[in-house]
């Protein structure tokens, strides 16, 4: 019934055909994942390498229906295939934000599930997963079952952060967070250096958002400055959600256009342009996802696309191995600009979910064969360091880099066996990674 | 707050109108054929803000039960401000070239049950001399064509009978929009490859929903197809004959 169709991530590399199928119903849904021998559900596609590739793709696209939401206790139920947009757009309003949001709201409810995702308040709210009250899912075996951390709680954390390869999630229950008013008070830091940059994270680790921009294209004395943004749900201010229409980039653009030079010349205007120690207020749509304001943005990069690289250091001597990755990404001269840095808070028991305490730092590099070594590179730094990557940003691990930094990976492989996910359900990356 | 009808509430189109009117506030009934789909869709209504959403099960092929369909929906709404019409199957060409009775029945459920709608539902308005009445035809109905002309001929009725429709209801104050879009991309067309024509059903909807407040007559949507399907008319059929598309 369907023809193959050419499919990538976010980065546009690497690329694969598939046979999409779009159910639209609970009932197809369950038909269509039951006729395929393997199958992935799939979101926005906004994973950034192939974690959303596979042969056989369950786009969740209609299903993406509101079930439940009460406005007094902010308990949202939804379906899977739902944008953060579309739940933004509903409990803004009504005095409710996300619990935990990634960089775009581009997303939907079951991706931001499957990757654990984490926002500019890891330090103090954790992941995503940590606010999901339950989930419905379709097992491997034709089963639908409720799931959360009181009821199969294995299934539970190896799903939150599972990359969608231990069933497909239906819909999902989470808790919001309350706020008063739909602005942010925002305060800006310039940190001359990398040291000074994860020393200011320390001292403002009670602010409740906190993230840097980052040039990786610096070197010396000044490798690793950074403006750094604090962040506080401010106390008045109406609860107005932005409906501003955005801007698309029409096609790849040449790629030729972002290279070494003009990298370096934004990072340098960025970083002369921002204020040192300024407050202000702004809405809370363009402070939590700048880049949605600008449409398919992922052309930039031409027709080849990019690789994305976000890893996380453990926290001693963090600063120290920072240092020395920002050395190496400063040598390569392929850093792009939009780099950034942050500190991550404990890790959660969910079985594959990425951060942990220490520092991370995410970057795009245009694809190229240079690329790939360079990324190459620092992964085997980060894994000595005893840092891993983010599968969600992953194109090219390696299988050993994964198995060593990940050592869960057993324990959630026997979660799959347990609950018929094994050879159900699978992605190009999932494959490349070496599980089951 | 507006009192909205939708017919055929699960079609991709009208779900997405429907999200627009609910986030306005408005009240809705929705008719649909499946049960659990329709549901569905009327939880989600609610949470983004729908008045009150009441749903009705039908087979809008049965033309007898219309009469009751729009009692229900007058009983449910206390009175009907807007009807949308936006049922329909995309018949398999091949399929009606091989058989009489699916030809007749794709022209049944494309055309004939809209008629009787539009019928019953004129006389009701233009006795309370108030609404708005909207109905989902399409491009494929300015132009007969090999690849798909029962259903084109079909949506081409619906295009003419509007038409009349909105000249005799003009003097009861009773608008009738008739909306062609071009390609969709819907659950009724996902068979088909997309390229650069096609638009995403939340889009048509705005453009619809906007149609219907500004009381508009016969709107292409998006606006482009206008031009495209002036040009297609333009071709002499002598020509038109050696084309294939």
């Amino acid at each position: 019934m369907t023809n193959l169709t050419r499919i990538h991530g976010w980065g546009r590399y690497p690329q694969q055909d598939a046979y999409m199928h779009t159910p639209t119903s609970y009932a197809s849904l369950e038909l269509t994942a039951k006729q395929q021998d393997s199958v992935l559900a799939r979101g926005m596609g906004r994973s950034y390498g192939d974690s959303a590739n596979a042969l056989n793709v369950l786009q969740t696209t209609y299903i993406n229906h509101f079930i439940e939401f009460d406005k007094a206790t902010g308990k949202l139920t939804a379906e899977a295939g739902i944008t953060l947009r579309e739940i933004l757009d509903v409990i803004v309003p009504s005095g409710w934000f996300l619990p935990v949001t990634p960089g775009t709201s581009y997303v939907t409810l079951g991706g931001a599930v499957a990757s654990d995702v984490h926002g500019k308040n890891h330090h103090i709210a954790g992941t995503f997963g940590q606010h999901v009250e339950s989930l419905s899912m379709l097992l491997g075996t034709g089963e639908v079952v409720i799931t959360s951390p009181q009821h199969h709680a294995d299934l539970f954390h190896a799903t939150c952060g599972g990359m969608g390869l231990t069933g497909i999630i239906i819909s999902a229950t989470i808790q919001l967070l309350p706020i008063r008013s739909s602005l942010i008070s925002q305060k800006t830091i310039k940190a001359d250096c990398v040291e000074t940059a994860c020393e200011a994270f320390e001292s403002n680790s009670d602010a409740t958002y906190s993230v840097a921009w980052i040039d990786c294209l610096s070197r010396g004395k000044s490798l690793g400055r950074s403006v750094i943004m604090l962040g506080e749900h401010a106390a008045q201010g109406g609860l107005d959600i932005d409906v501003r229409q955005k801007v698309s980039v029409p096609f790849s653009t040449p790629s030729a256009l972002l290279n070494s030079v003009t990298m370096k010349v934004f990072n340098t205007a960025y970083w002369h342009r921002a204020k040192h120690n300024v407050s202000q207020t702004v809405s809370l749509i363009p402070y939590f996802y700048p880049l949605d304001a600008v449409g398919e943005w992922n052309r930039l990069y031409g027709k080849k696309g990019f690789l994305q690289f976000q890893c996380v250091v453990p926290k001693l001597d963090g600063i120290a191995n920072m240092r020395r990755l920002l050395t190496e990404i400063s040598n390569s001269g392929e850093g792009s600009f939009l780099a950034v840095l942050k500190q991550f808070g404990v890790a959660n028991e969910n079985l594959l979910s990425f951060p942990t305490e220490g520092y991370t730092l995410a970057l795009d590099f245009k694809a190229s064969e240079t690329a790939i070594k360079t990324v190459k590179r620092l992964e085997d730094m980060v894994e000595d360091m005893g840092g891993r990557l983010y599968l969600t940003k992953d194109a090219v691990m390696q299988e050993s880099t994964f198995k060593a930094t990940y050592p869960n990976w057993e324990k959630f492989e026997v979660v799959r066996e347990q609950y018929g996910a094994v050879g159900k359900f699978s992605s190009a990356q999932s494959i490349r990674l070496g599980l089951a | 707050m507006k009192r909205i009808l939708i017919i055929g509430a699960t079609s991709a189109i009208a779900e997405h109108c429907s999200r627009i009117w609910a986030a306005r506030g408005d009240a809705l009934h929705l008719v649909a054929r499946n049960e659990q789909h329709v549901q569905v869709i009327a939880s989600d209504l609610k949470v983004r803000g729908a008045f009150e959403v009441t749903t009705y099960v039908t087979d809008l092929n049965n033309i007898d039960k219309h009469d009751e369909l729009l009692d229900v929906a007058d009983a449910a709404l206390a009175s009907v401000d807007i009807v949308l019409i936006a049922h329909g199957t995309l018949s398999k060409q091949k399929s009606c070239e091989l058989s009489v009775e699916t030809t007749i029945r794709e022209i049944q459920t494309n055309a004939l049950s809209t008629v009787s709608l539009l019928t019953l539902i004129a006389n009701r308005f233009e006795a309370k001399r108030d609404g708005a009445i909207c109905v989902i035809s399409s491009v494929a109905g300015d132009r007969g064509r090999a690849s798909n002309y029962v259903y084109g001929s079909a949506k081409a009725m619906v295009t003419a009978f509007t038409s009349g429709l909105r000249q005799r209801l003009y003097k009861s104050n009773v608008s009738v929009v008739t909306i062609k879009p071009g390609f969709v991309d819907t659950p009724m067309t996902r068979e088909f490859k997309k390229g650069l024509l096609w638009t995403k059903p939340n889009v048509v909807a705005a453009l619809i929903v906007k149609a219907i407040d500004n009381k508009s007559a016969e709107v292409y949507v998006p606006s482009y197809w206008s031009s495209i399907m002036q040009i297609i008319r333009a071709i002499p059929s002598k020509f038109f004959q050696w084309m294939t598309f």
